[in-house]
């Protein structure tokens, strides 16, 4: 034992002083650059990224007005999806429109965007070239390129977005230790000045109108589930026990309901007959296995599982 | 000084059928006193034995994958009617109301895609990391399971939870103004695994930018400082794998972090020297001040807490006595060290038990008894993180913010108990 453990330690320490890298880092295939390139379509600020090709602001209307106008509006004005176009002033007031023009830092983000995730239920299915024109037709919505403007990957990291100067990256939410801009104290007693008003609540209604009825939402005991559908025949004859014995198409402990329907097949009053059976229990008919009495089940769901015996038990 | 566990009920050394002072003080306060007189009355019929006790039950693995009872149809994820244009780039919200504890059920955690869901064969799926390292590689999903593994609990929350309620009270159930948010424990491989793997450039990759396999190919640009701390490769969620609206087969998990870095069917990571500027850290997901001017990159979750029960859209059965107040508390910047609970909006505070575990960039569940007396309450919480900031008010938030940036509100949260027993969505 002592010596394994020397072993041990003496192997440990050979790895340690070897510093070589784990057996895991071996793990993966190693990539190619042409490998690579047909996944490797993100594009910098800088225009790293934008692959050779060019589009105009012509061309593009085309490839708009077919791919994009139907949920973006003829002129980018949307509402109802996201619009394109306008908005540029907007930011600081009550109402900010976020657009292509208003928001966006970089022209590259929008042409990122659109090879990657544009049509929306169709994306990457525009060409390197339509996506310049396209590109360059929706900054000309937003009076950033003129009417006679092309697009290559040498021009387009050049625009100058009306939002370039719009971020700001001095805030603590950069970082875990970040420096917070609100601060708040934990007061225990005698907190408020003045007691608490409430400022703002749903209108009358508007739940209701919006959601439904929501009392689903929360689980209360008290309320009565909703009644659950009928059983099926074949769920009663599970839930009073019978399959414990018997099953469909095989014989178990007891024989197959198949089998007892096709035994009772020509007889007048089989229902009544097996009825009573049921109710007595008894053996010796299908062999010396003892079926017990079964008092509990009720003569309607015996009536129900009698009658899918006899129709041959199939499966519900 | 705070009380960790709850109170406990007292052993009794001899049987007695007279109920103590205590016990009837107490009896005494239930509104639903009188029910329970009765019951404790003479002519009560005898309790009904269930069909369940007088029939055999179903065979095992009636559901070879388990389902909830049929009685618990109604605890579901749900879209907020109209705020959404397509069901495809959407949200469903956790039913916060409804859960236990500090972990979301996997049919539970909230799901926002950006292009629909996709539905990934993993033996097809890679990831692909590239860029600034010594050796790009591809690895398929076995590669990704032999990896050395870890298994961590930590919370997802959207930037966006709570976004609805910046100017005005907007819509009425926790489910709706704080389920985008979910906790669960993750297993895969710590991204700075896989970073050793390729070898990255550590003099001169800055980011790492994460893209998903999903219609929108959507992209986050992640620190690398981040990327070598705690985030995390992920295939595992509470002991399966992952479920596809979650990001099957493979996602990314940055702690503490808003949501939509943690990229679902993760298959590409490329190290670079700058960040992206995508249109998911720009045109969204930027936080919009009242100057005009936009906080970019605002990864982290500060302090946040809410009371889950009672809440809004709950009636309160009795009209009066014991209720148990409990919530989730959580921040993206640590432990959550305390949490307290005002009934009288906010004038007067009291500790409540914090349930361990208590985890770093987890939820917290707390807890705390409360006897109603009956007449409008106003039930807050306010969670204080190890750091040692304190939950803000709304008021203070608006003071900074203005009421137009969306993302990250993070504010003490205030439900109105009505003397009727209704609980109702107000701000103060």
């Amino acid at each position: 034992m002592c010596s394994s453990r020397l072993l041990a330690l003496g192997l440990w320490l050979i790895a340690a002083s070897a510093s070589a890298a784990p057996a895991w880092e071996a793990l993966g295939k190693p990539l190619a650059a042409d490998e690579i390139a047909s996944w490797d379509i993100d594009v910098r600020p800088d225009g790293v990224g934008l692959p050779p090709g060019h589009g105009s602001v012509d061309e593009g209307q085309v490839v708009y007005d077919t791919h994009c106008a139907s949920c973006h509006g003829t002129f980018g004005e949307s509402t109802d999806y996201l619009a394109l176009a306008g908005g540029v002033g907007s930011l600081g007031t009550a109402t900010p429109q976020r657009t292509v023009g208003s928001k966006l830092d970089y022209a590259t983000t929008l042409w990122d965007y659109i090879n990657r995730a544009m049509p929306f239920n169709r994306s990457k299915a525009l060409s390197v070239n339509e996506v310049y024109a396209v590109t360059a037709y929706v900054l000309n919505l937003n009076d950033i390129l003129p009417a006679d403007a092309v697009l290559d990957e040498h021009s387009l990291p050049q625009i100058e977005m009306p939002n370039r100067k719009g971020f700001t990256q001095a805030h603590g939410m950069m970082r875990a230790d970040g420096k917070p801009d609100v601060r708040n104290t934990a007061c225990m007693k005698d907190c408020l000045q003045t007691p608490p008003q409430v400022s703002s609540a749903l209108p009358a209604g508007f739940t209701h109108q919006l959601y439904g009825e929501i009392g689903p939402h929360f689980r209360q005991f008290v309320v009565a589930a909703p009644a659950a559908a009928a059983p099926t025949p074949a769920a009663l004859a599970a839930s009073n026990g019978c399959l414990a014995c018997h099953a469909a198409q095989q014989t178990r402990v007891g024989p197959a309901f198949a089998d007892v329907a096709r035994r009772y097949a020509a007889v007048a009053d089989a229902p009544a007959q097996l009825r009573q059976k049921v109710r007595a229990g008894g053996s010796g008919v299908w062999g010396s296995a003892l079926m017990p009495p079964q008092t509990t089940v009720t003569d309607a769901a015996l009536d129900q599982i009698l009658g899918w015996i006899l129709a041959g038990a199939a499966a519900p | 000084m705070q009380e960790k566990t709850p109170p406990r009920g007292r052993l009794r050394t001899e049987p007695s059928l007279a109920a103590p002072p205590g016990r009837r003080l107490f009896l005494r306060q239930l509104a639903g006193g009188a029910v329970l007189g009765a019951a404790a009355g003479a002519a009560a019929d005898p309790l009904p034995v269930p069909d369940s006790a007088k029939q055999l039950g179903k065979p095992v693995a009636s559901s070879p994958y388990g389902q909830p009872s049929r009685f618990e149809a109604n605890i579901t994820r749900r879209q907020s009617p109209g705020l959404t244009r397509t069901n495809e780039s959407s949200i469903a919200f956790t039913p916060l109301q409804n859960l236990f504890g500090i972990i979301t059920p996997n049919g539970l955690h909230f799901e926002r895609d950006h292009a629909g869901l996709p539905d990934i064969d993993p033996a097809q799926h890679r990831l692909a990391v590239h860029g600034l390292v010594a050796q790009p590689k591809l690895f398929s999903m076995d590669d990704i399971l032999r990896l050395p593994s870890v298994s961590r609990l930590h919370f997802i929350e959207c930037g966006a939870n709570s976004g609805m309620e910046w100017g005005n009270v907007a819509v009425p159930t926790v489910q709706f103004t704080h389920g985008m948010l979910s906790c669960a424990e993750y297993t895969g491989v710590l991204l700075s695994t896989v970073l050793d793997a390729v070898g990255v450039d550590l003099k001169r990759a800055r980011y790492l930018l994460a893209e998903g396999a999903d219609g929108a190919s959507l992209t986050r640009t992640i620190p690398l400082s981040m990327a070598l701390d705690d985030a995390l490769l992920v295939y595992g969620q509470n002991g399966e794998m992952l479920r596809p609206e979650n990001g099957y087969p493979l996602r990314l998990v940055v702690p503490g972090v808003q949501g939509v870095s943690s990229v679902k069917w993760l298959r590409r990571l490329e190290l670079g020297d700058a960040p992206w500027h995508t249109r998911e850290e720009t045109l969204h997901y930027s936080d919009l001040m009242p100057n005009g001017i936009s906080r970019q990159f605002t990864w982290i979750q500060e302090a946040k807490s809410v009371i889950t029960s009672p809440s809004a859209g709950m009636t309160l059965l009795d009209k009066g006595g014991y209720y148990e107040i409990t919530g989730l508390a959580w921040s993206g910047r640590g432990r959550i060290k305390r949490v307290d609970v005002s009934t009288d909006g906010g004038r007067s505070w009291h500790t409540a038990r914090l349930q361990e575990p208590v985890l770093s960039k987890a939820l917290t569940r707390f807890r705390h008894d409360w006897v109603w007396d009956g007449t409008p309450a106003l039930l807050q919480s306010r969670c204080m993180d190890d750091t040692g900031y304190v939950q803000p008010l709304l008021r203070q938030l608006r003071e900074v913010r203005g009421t137009r940036s969306i993302y990250h509100n993070n504010a003490i949260q205030t439900w109105q108990v009505a003397a009727d027993g209704g609980v109702h969505n107000v701000q103060l």
